[in-house]
């Protein structure tokens, strides 16, 4: 019995702490809501920065939840709510900046380690194939060795 | 073939070069991690009017502040750095003569009458923000935060975390001087 009544207590405790983060939004129609949805997962938190404001319950990121469903509520558009961010909080507060001249080795960057990457592969597969041509024997050589295998044992 | 075996040992001591220089500069507290660029630098400082933490009836109002350089400074009494950069504010304003008006952020006001009653107040004046909304707009993002506005409320520095004797000289000092002589 103790054990059951303690679990209970247990999960009560657990549903009363979890009940204190959800928050509750009511949209004009589902349009509102997946603009909601969609910016809060790629807006950053900006105190957690590694989670988006959808995943983090700092106080800042509640704020800017909050901010966001205000202007989705007034009837903002998407690329406005953006611009509203990033006029306050700049390219950062955006989990996929835009490209422009300051993050184009962001966005670059990988492309250009692939192609090094390749570049690399290609020298190595190359010369391993030069190194095996050196192995490679000249007629002379290869009359020598059919003479050797084929030819009576001393 | 000896020069190639080198490649690797090359591309570790710049690598290890780069990482040296890096935390050097990190631990002397450039290249914040935490760091993010302010988009208001050179930009009009946002306008905002919210009531008064020691005098709630009167507004808070940064457009009283045109014609001076002013310092404006983000606490809450739940920023443990707040706390600690609570005597230098003091000693800024009451030494030095720097305009600082300062926003409460997300703070229970009573709190905030309480902090300022017990430690002094180096603020001209205190805006109440509880709903974080003036953070929002200035883009604050942690406490302390301290700007700076010239003559024109135009936003010249963005500071993150607390200003001591050593920030204020390297950060502020030359800045706010130079802004002073401006028209």
């Amino acid at each position: 019995m103790k054990p059951l009544l303690l679990s209970l207590l247990l999960l009560a405790g657990a549903m009363a702490a979890q009940a204190t983060t959800i928050e509750i939004h009511r949209f004009e129609n589902p349009r509102q809501e997946a603009i909601y949805k969609k910016l809060i997962d790629e807006l950053r938190c900006l105190v957690c920065q590694n989670q988006n404001l959808a995943d983090s319950n700092a106080e800042l990121a509640q704020d800017l939840r909050r901010k966001t469903y205000e202007m989705v509520s007034a009837g903002k558009s998407e690329t406005e709510i953006v611009a509203y961010m990033v006029e306050r909080y700049g390219d950062f507060v955006l989990y996929r900046p835009p490209v422009k001249g300051i993050t184009l080795f962001l966005w670059a960057g990988p492309f250009i380690l692939l192609a090094v990457g390749f570049f690399v592969l290609f020298r190595v597969v190359r010369q391993r194939g030069r190194a095996q041509n050196d192995f490679a024997l000249t007629d002379e050589q290869r009359a020598k060795a059919h003479e050797l295998l084929e030819g009576d044992d001393r | 073939m000896k020069a190639k075996a080198l490649i690797p040992l090359v591309l570790f001591l710049l690598l290890a070069g780069l990482f040296f220089f890096t935390l050097k500069k990190i631990n002397q507290g450039e290249y914040n991690p935490r760091h993010v660029p302010s988009p208001f630098i050179g930009k009009q400082a946002p306008a905002f009017s919210i009531p008064d933490l020691l005098q709630p009836g009167k507004k808070v109002d940064p457009a009283a502040m045109r014609g001076k350089v002013w310092l404006m400074n983000v606490w809450g009494t739940w920023c443990p750095e707040c706390w600690r950069e609570h005597g230098y504010l003091l000693h800024l304003a009451k030494d030095k003569g720097v305009n600082i008006v300062g926003v409460d952020w997300r703070d229970d006001p009573a709190k905030g009458r309480e902090m300022i009653a017990k430690l002094g107040n180096p603020f001209l004046m205190i805006a109440d923000d509880q709903a974080g909304n003036v953070a929002i707009d200035w883009g604050v993002y942690g406490a302390p935060e301290t700007f700076v506005v010239d003559k024109q409320g135009i936003i010249r520095l963005k500071y993150e975390g607390a200003i001591n004797e050593d920030v204020w000289r390297e950060r502020f000092e030359p800045l706010v001087r130079q802004l002073e002589g401006q028209p």
